[in-house]
């Protein structure tokens, strides 16, 4: 009985059966939390966290860290509504802020690659000079979107599901293909497996990591406007310490810090639960302070558990 | 009753019995020899030892007493120490911190240093190891790094010393004084196991001999007295190899490969050489002479400073790996665990990751293509593995080295080859396996430039020889001139003679 438990929740589907205990727990004991409402409320909460998470997982499945995300969505999100405003178009307020989210990505990606700089300490430096571009912009002040039409952005809803939520899972479908259908994917988890037996298999890694910050740039573009538009105006301070959460979340789901394991549905079960932890929490009027401590061993669990389960698969 | 004793072992992992029923002695004093191909269960049997694993029946007595170790370190504390052909040296410190490493003299936390040096040359002293103390283990070769891990040993009056293939990365000066720290710790009544692909260094180094073949005990040996090399050969691989080169005559084409005054930044004196269609070039010499350096300038592993590449008469420009498998040329590096497997991903993976611009459309992967190619491979190889979908780490040397020549055979329109060490760490049955293979390559017209410090090796399969010395090639041989001594002497620097080390 016990062995076939450890077999359970150590073998690869370990996390998805976990998660769906959870669910159920959470769903029989928490009063309101399995209503449509809460689980809308629930999707909307984690998009930028699962958004972000979608690329976050490349970048360290090929080894890599970005520490900027957080400021990469704030910046963007300015770009996107002062750019709207100042056009008048939103369609070229949107462009403006992803394209600005890929170049941030871009740099990172360059910096990384090309000048071998640690990726830890590059996304640090552009993590501050990026959310420094953001308050330099407005003189530190959230500036207010003036087209109605961008929130719609946020409250538009398709067969009842607010649109961001389809960008969220029409994002994790995307990479979710890319990570193991293309050849782009698959080098990125080789790069992460070995970087010199890549390069000497013929993969241009180089070029692999800078096409991972770059994408991670405009996700985080995406992300950007997508917060921007809930929070209906361009916030220079928002999105601190998402790059936490982000990781906090792949890590969960699974994806090693060593590079080289990453899986989506172990990305998308990662944000979940991450959701809804603190939708639980708030739910059974747990004050803020406390949420930190249970995210802090939710993570600690997850990891040791992922520890007992690489060593289980190590005894092969 | 010897006094290492195995009965009965067995070991079961997932769909495979890596040992089933294995029971031998070693006596006090003596070297015993462990010998097997890949997979037949020394490793296995080697961690069972270790207490790295566990063995599910049968148990391992030390003096008549049964050992059971919760660890390695268990194992290490009741003085059983494995020495892994991966060494575990801290680089950034000094011989003697690596040797009191876990048990510093210490007064209050502040290591006594004076005490650790003398303690530590003390023994090195009576155990007749000549090290350099104060030095940085990243400042030695790797012979004396395999003296400092040893050196352990005896720190520790281990009874049962382990020796995993100890000398597959020494050149032969390192391990003749290997050899004779090996015969020292025998005097002093240690048993010895020794884990080598060798046979001659078996046979001059071993009192006993265990045979081991797909789990189970294929021979023991209690004297090698009257034992051939031949009959350890068919014990091991199960039927008669009577010539594991198998050399058979070849015709060369034209010119595929043609390398002019290439030169790099390790790679200072200019080096030309050419590889003909269908031929086996051989590259020998001692480490450090410069050959693996030469091939990954062609293969642009490391950036050419200068000189010119040539394929088929056309001149190639690119000068990243990337450029060059496109060109045709393809390299097997030395270090396997460095430079070629992909650790973590499957075998699948690892035979595509090179070829699989050929299985896509607008970057889509054709899974089906895919599994097809690592199936082919897998089987046209005789990689040994439960499923394609098994992670690399889990197999043996010479299958990885197989899933490495496939993924370049993968590679459609291959037109040079170059293997370096192509066989190091790898079983008499899968180095006859990879031979056959390089024949078969080269009789559909590929360019084969072989490197290896194995002069049997190098004479048994090539059709030239060029020897290197120093980082200049010293000479060149047809096989109608290859000479055991001639080749030697052009491989050694002037202050060495020949016969010192082809004896």
């Amino acid at each position: 009985m016990t062995d076939q438990l450890k077999k359970i929740l150590l073998g690869e589907q370990g996390l998805v059966v976990i998660f769906i205990v959870a669910f159920a727990l959470v769903s029989a004991l928490v009063p309101n939390f399995l209503t449509d409402r809460n689980m809308l409320g629930l999707l909307q909460s984690v998009v930028t966290v699962g958004i972000v998470a979608c690329t976050m997982m490349f970048c360290l499945a090929a080894r890599d860290f970005d520490l900027s995300v957080g400021s990469i969505v704030a910046f963007a999100g300015m770009v996107a509504v002062m750019a709207s405003n100042y056009t008048g178009s939103i369609l070229l307020g949107l462009l403006a802020a992803i394209a600005c989210g890929a170049f941030v990505g871009f740099i990172n990606g360059v910096v990384i690659a090309k000048f071998r700089i640690n990726a830890l300490i590059t996304t640090l430096a552009t993590m501050q000079i990026v959310r420094g571009l953001a308050l330099i912009s407005s003189d530190g002040r959230a500036v207010g979107i003036n087209s109605p039409d961008f929130y719609q952005l946020a409250l538009s809803k398709l067969l009842g599901i607010p649109t961001p939520i389809w960008v969220l899972a029409i994002l994790f479908a995307i990479f979710g293909f890319v990570l193991n259908r293309t050849v782009f994917g698959k080098n990125t988890l080789a790069i992460g497996g070995n970087p010199e037996a890549s390069r000497l298999a013929g993969v241009n890694v180089d070029r692999t990591r800078i096409w991972i910050f770059a994408l991670q740039g405009v996700v985080c573009g995406i992300a950007g406007i997508l917060l921007a538009s809930r929070i209906t105006s361009g916030q220079p301070n928002a999105a601190v310490g998402l790059e936490l959460s982000v990781i906090s979340a792949c890590v969960l789901g699974g994806v090693s810090l060593a590079g080289g394991r990453a899986t989506m549905s172990g990305v998308i079960v990662g944000v979940l639960i991450m959701g809804i932890a603190e939708n639980a929490m708030n739910l059974l009027n747990i004050p803020a302070f406390y949420q930190y401590i249970v995210r802090g061993v939710i993570l600690l669990l997850a990891v040791l558990l992922d520890n007992l389960r690489s060593s289980a698969l190590g005894r092969r | 009753m010897s006094f290492l004793e195995f009965s009965r072992i067995t070991k079961t992992y997932p769909g495979v019995k890596a040992l089933s029923d294995v029971s031998f002695g070693v006596d006090k004093g003596a070297v015993h020899g462990l010998m097997g191909e890949n997979g037949a269960g020394k490793s296995t049997l080697i961690k069972i030892l270790s207490g790295d694993q566990h063995a599910d029946t049968g148990d391992i007595r030390i003096d008549g007493k049964v050992q059971a170790y919760a660890s390695t370190r268990d194992a290490f504390d009741n003085g059983v120490i494995v020495i892994h052909q991966e060494l575990q040296l801290v680089p950034e410190l000094t011989v003697a911190e690596n040797l009191s490493l876990g048990r510093f003299p210490a007064n209050a936390g502040i290591i006594a240093r004076g005490r650790m040096r003398d303690d530590v040359g003390a023994k090195l002293k009576a155990a007749g190891i000549d090290l350099d103390i104060s030095r940085k283990v990243k400042t030695l070769s790797i012979g004396e790094r395999q003296m400092v891990e040893i050196a352990k040993a005896v720190m520790l009056d281990a009874r049962v010393i382990a020796l995993d293939e100890p000398t597959s990365s020494l050149s032969s000066r390192e391990s003749e004084i290997l050899f004779a720290l090996i015969d020292r710790l025998r005097g002093e009544g240690k048993v010895i196991i020794y884990v080598s692909h060798r046979l001659d260094e078996v046979f001059r180094l071993c009192d006993s001999l265990t045979v081991l073949r797909d789990g189970r005990l294929a021979a023991h040996h209690a004297s090698l007295e009257g034992v051939t090399r031949d009959q350890v050969v068919a014990e091991m691989v199960g039927r008669e190899i009577s010539d594991i080169w198998g050399f058979r005559p070849r015709k060369a084409g034209d010119v595929r490969l043609k390398v002019e005054s290439l030169s790099g930044a390790k790679m200072k004196t200019p080096a030309s050489f050419e590889a003909r269609a269908g031929e086996i070039v051989g590259f020998f010499g001692l480490i450090g002479a410069g050959r693996s350096e030469l091939m990954r300038l062609v293969f642009g592993a490391d950036p050419r400073t200068g000189g010119t590449i040539t394929v088929d008469g056309k001149l190639i420009h690119a000068t990243d790996p990337h450029g060059a498998i496109r060109a045709g040329i393809v390299l097997c590096s030395e270090d396997r665990k460095h430079d070629g497997i992909i650790q973590g991903r499957s075998i699948e993976e690892n035979i595509n990751i090179s070829s699989r611009r050929h299985h896509t459309r607008f970057g889509v992967l054709n899974r089906a293509s895919e599994i097809a190619t690592a199936e082919t491979f897998i089987k046209k190889l005789k990689v040994r593995t439960p499923s394609r979908k098994q992670d690399i780490v889990n197999l043996s040397g010479g299958n990885q080295q197989k899933v490495i020549l496939g993924r370049w055979l993968s590679e459609q329109g291959v037109r040079v080859l170059i293997v370096d060490e192509p066989t190091r760490g790898i079983d008499v049955g899968a180095k006859s396996e990879i031979y056959e293979l390089l024949y078969q390559l080269a009789g559909d017209g590929m360019a084969i430039v072989v490197v290896s410090s194995e002069l049997p090796e190098v004479m048994g399969i090539c059709d030239r020889i060029l020897v290197m010395c120093g980082g200049r090639v010293s000479a060149e041989l047809t096989r109608g001139q290859f000479a055991e001594k001639a080749i030697l002497a052009a491989a050694l620097p002037d202050t060495k003679t020949p016969d010192a080390i082809a004896s």
